[in-house]
């Protein structure tokens, strides 16, 4: 893996080249995260590490513990995609909860990547922020190619893959699942799922996290075996399975974004909340 | 004072130090596999569950990929590694392709694949992989492996979460084992499809993880045909 920091000033964004190659056996970069800050921000040559370590008297190889994040700090909870007669339907609440406190009850976790592609994220918001950047760069860079090229669906789909698989196999996983939707190049409906372990599929419906065991009942009773569901059937579905998400899932939250991409277009409607029914509160003695 | 088990990524902690959390790299995602050959072709076939846990991820994956006109890989196991050890499969076939303008024989990818496993023998690729195709002569033939990539030619094996329930069956109905006063009979295409449903519908009853659909694809000569056979989706 190679980090290219652009010349000339400070960039937030890095390039990030994965080689998609070989399974070279392991280079252990663990010693970069020591000699790291010793890297000067505008370098316009690849980082060495031989230049960069201690030669001097006393030198004893320090079993550092491994400093990488095992374990996600603010988090998102389910992500629910479906298919239907032409496109594409994601829809994720927008809590980010901090362990079990409702921490941040604003925060976009669908993303809209170009005309073609939306996604969601659950899990670790620090970890998706940190690929969305990447993602919107890609973009940015894709525009001034200018080839005529866009990225779909699957082909982004493929490449969350293969950087999610490459940062868990150094033991420093994006802990992310992300949902991925789109139209393919022939124009049908594309749905994905990728875990921080890079496990990868393509389904007519795709719910992660805890989502997964509680809207994708709901989800394939209604479309397996049926003919393609119309937006507007989709679109009650998806508010229905948000609902009992909403009922269920300790972490989730009532107001959440719906994101629809057809053939042509993309509408991420902000500001839905779920009601819901708490009439059998009443049932309860306490809130008689 | 968290002494950790040998696991890939733990480190022992001095007496205070940081305690540490490992995190496990793999996951099972189940499957069955079960390839079996013949005098002149070879059966190939994989259930289409992909599952996590307890749930269920898609009813519609198969496990089987296709190398080249003459060999198909099955591969179970831990999903990301399938992906990614077929990814740079495929890609090594594709240079060797490039190198010796010949595609790669059923017994050259058999090589292949075991440098491959090996190659990653201190974290593996956590596959059960089953190989098969014909060789030179028009021959079936089929190979199994282990995560490091040993690997054993034969008649016909099985690989991943039902594997163990259906390869007995198998070298009793195949390889006549344990059968005294038989006359061994030629396998024919249509026996052995028979033959391949009946084990999968037998083993998604036991295994939870097997099940939804078999994917069943013949190789012959003439090219490579597919059927699908619905199973319980229970």
């Amino acid at each position: 893996m190679m980090w290219k920091i652009p010349e000339g000033g400070h960039s937030p964004l890095v390039f990030i080249k994965i080689p998609m190659f070989l399974c070279c056996g392991h280079l252990d970069f663990k010693h970069l995260t020591s000699t790291m800050d010793l890297m000067p921000l505008q370098a316009s040559q690849p980082f060495d590490p031989s230049k960069y370590r201690y030669t001097g008297p006393n030198v004893q190889p320090r079993q550092l513990p491994n400093t990488r994040s095992q374990a996600p700090i603010t988090t998102g909870t389910s992500v629910i995609g479906l298919q239907f007669d032409g496109g594409v339907m994601i829809a994720a609440d927008k809590l980010g909860s901090y362990g079990s406190l409702a921490r941040y009850q604003n925060i976009g976790r669908l993303m809209r990547v170009n005309d073609h592609v939306i996604l969601g994220c659950t899990g670790d918001y620090a970890d998706f922020q940190f690929l969305r950047d990447i993602i919107d760069q890609k973009m940015i860079d894709e525009e001034c190619l200018d080839d005529g090229i866009v990225t779909r669906a699957p082909a982004l789909h493929c490449w969350l893959t293969r950087v999610l698989y490459n940062r868990r196999s150094r033991f420093d996983p994006l802990w992310t699942t992300f949902v991925v939707g789109g139209l393919d190049d022939d124009g049908k409906p594309f749905l994905g799922f990728v875990d921080k372990l890079g496990t990868a599929y393509t389904a007519p419906q795709i719910v992660s996290g805890m989502g997964g065991h509680l809207a994708t009942p709901l989800l394939r009773e209604k479309m397996e075996g049926q003919p393609p569901l119309s937006e507007e059937a989709a679109r009650e579905l998806l508010i229905r399975c948000m609902t009992v998400c909403y009922y269920r899932d300790c972490r989730a939250f009532s107001k959440f974004q719906i994101a629809t991409l057809k053939a042509g277009s993309i509408k991420i409607e902000d500001d839905l909340e779920v009601k819901g029914d708490w009439e059998v509160a009443h049932f309860s003695k306490e809130h008689a | 004072m968290s002494v950790q088990t040998m696991q890939p990524g733990a480190r022992e902690t001095a007496a205070g130090g940081p305690r540490q959390r490992y995190f496990y790299p793999y996951a099972d995602n189940g499957g069955t596999v079960v390839a079996i050959a013949g005098d002149d072709f070879v059966v190939v076939a994989s259930d289409t569950r992909l599952s996590s846990g307890y749930s269920i991820y898609t009813r519609d994956q198969k496990k089987t990929f296709q190398l080249s006109e003459r060999t198909i890989l099955g591969s179970t196991g831990c999903w990301c590694d399938v992906l990614t050890m077929t990814k740079v499969l495929r890609a090594r076939m594709q240079m060797y392709r490039h190198e010796h303008n010949k595609a790669m024989s059923t017994g050259a990818v058999a090589q292949l694949l075991s440098t491959m496993l090996y190659h990653k023998r201190f974290f593996p690729y956590y596959v059960s992989n089953v190989l098969a195709g014909l060789d030179e002569n028009g021959k079936g033939i089929v190979y199994h492996y282990d995560p490091v990539g040993h690997h054993d030619p034969g008649k016909c094996y099985t690989g991943g979460s039902g594997g163990a329930l259906i390869q007995p069956l198998l070298d009793n109905q195949i390889n006549y084992k344990n059968q005294e006063n038989v006359t061994p009979e030629p396998l024919t295409v249509k026996k052995t499809v028979s033959i391949i449903k009946d084990v999968f519908t037998s083993a998604c009853e036991r295994d939870i993880y097997t099940g939804d659909a078999v994917a069943i694809q013949v190789i012959t000569k003439d090219g490579i045909t597919e059927e699908l056979f619905p199973l319980r989706r229970d």
